[in-house]
């Protein structure tokens, strides 16, 4: 008999879907960002670390690639980049 | 990292709006809520087991009895006195909700049980490969209602969902989209400060079955809105509360954003088809901003 099928809560951060990525990773550029908070709404991961004004970082272990914090910014302020080698590091 | 109830990993497609739309739902609930939630894409990219991306808790119901299964949950919490500081929301799939999954739902809103149901219209079953639902809109093309020769896609309209939902005399109905997220949370909240079956719809864009790319999620669901085809309403009590009102933008800015549409494109006709459903809302909503309450400039 199967038991029930229990998972433990928010368990699924150990698949790091940042592997996904194969184009185009975001890249903050840290000049004119007002803190808005919009690319922290917008990200469908929720890998977005907030922080002071041009501070923010994304999370590359979930980051999936997908370009909407950078087409949300409001002061594009985020630019969408070739992914490099970095990844294998 | 992450200090929302929808945790990182989950398997969801890049650029997901349902995605989006959970996380919207689950943050603006708060902690001490319990979701019931069947078969479908959400279910399949946040609880792959042994894993799970909810931080609360979660049961999986079949794909046809959703509202069942959330109806048994609020009636347990009831019975241990417990319903009236947890929230109970059902989360479903546009086909786990008007098709398959309507008799159950019919049964929730209308035995009264103090749920919010929330359906994520992706206007598909994309989990198992874009075939038409009753909420796929006119004209689109998918696996079951292909675009060809002869065919401009769905023959069928798009289901009244949300007046299906509203004919059960429910305490609180709206519809919602991802483009506008607050606009969701604070229809969330409201509906879970009402005691009583409540009903959301929310619009959720799904880059792989509409085809467009994925960082158009936002851009493409405010289209829905904005050209009139997914108008944004709210009941309270059966009255009418609030509508979004729009610029009314022709239907073709909408369509020629998504690969779903593209047959359509330079069909005058066919596209006017689609510009009488859009009409339709507008004058059954008064949706279009009138011309002296304009926004300034
Ligand atoms: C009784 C039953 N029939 C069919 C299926 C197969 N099935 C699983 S998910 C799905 C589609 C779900 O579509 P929808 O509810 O719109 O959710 P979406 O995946 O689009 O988010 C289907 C047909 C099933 N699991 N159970
Ligand atoms: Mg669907």
């Amino acid at each position: 008999m199967f038991g029930p099928l229990n998972c433990k809560a928010g368990t699924s951060k150990k698949n790091k879907t940042g592997a996904w990525r194969v184009e185009l990773r975001p890249k903050y550029l840290h000049q004119n960002c007002i803190a808005c908070k919009l690319c922290v709404t917008a990200c469908p991961e929720g890998c977005i670390i907030p922080g002071e004004k041009n501070a923010f970082e994304f999370d590359a272990a979930y980051c999936k690639g997908c370009g909407l914090c950078a087409a949300i910014c409001p002061k594009k302020d985020i630019a969408m980049v070739k992914e490099e080698e970095q990844k294998s590091k | 990292m992450s200090n929302h109830l929808y945790a990182p990993g989950h398997t969801a497609c890049s650029g997901c709006g349902q995605a989006m739309a959970v996380r919207y739902v689950l943050d603006a609930a708060g902690k001490n809520t319990m979701v019931a939630n069947n078969t479908g894409c959400l279910e399949v990219f946040s609880t792959k087991y042994p894993e799970s991306a909810f931080e609360v808790p979660f049961v999986h119901s079949l794909f046809e009895n959703c509202a069942a299964v959330a109806s048994g949950v609020e009636a347990a919490l009831k019975y241990l006195g417990k319903k009236d500081s947890i929230n109970v929301i059902a989360e479903a799939g546009d086909g786990g909700t008007a098709d398959i999954g309507l008799q159950a739902l019919s049964g929730m809103l209308e035995r009264g049980h103090d749920i919010l149901y929330v359906c994520y219209d992706n206007e598909a079953y994309m989990n198992t490969g874009i075939q038409r639902s009753g909420l796929t809109p006119f004209k689109a093309n998918t696996t079951t209602s292909p675009k060809g020769a002869k065919s401009f896609g769905n023959l069928r309209y798009k289901k009244p969902m949300p007046e299906i939902a509203l004919a059960h005399g429910i305490p609180y109905m709206a519809t919602a989209t991802v483009g506008y997220p607050q606009d969701l949370q604070r229809k969330v909240k409201k509906a879970l400060s009402i005691k009583g079956p409540k009903y959301i719809q929310v619009h959720v864009p799904c880059p792989l079955g509409w085809q467009h790319p994925s960082n158009q999620t936002f851009d493409v669901a405010k289209l829905a809105v904005e050209t009139g085809l997914y108008p944004l309403v709210e009941f309270e009590n059966g009255k009418l509360i609030g509508v979004r009102k729009i610029k009314a933008l022709p239907v073709e800015e909408y369509l020629k954003v998504q690969g779903r549409f593209k047959h359509l494109l330079g069909n005058a006709e066919e596209i006017k088809l689609v510009q009488d459903v859009a009409n339709a809302s507008i004058a059954k909503y008064n949706l279009k901003i009138e011309a002296d309450t304009a926004q300034p400039a």
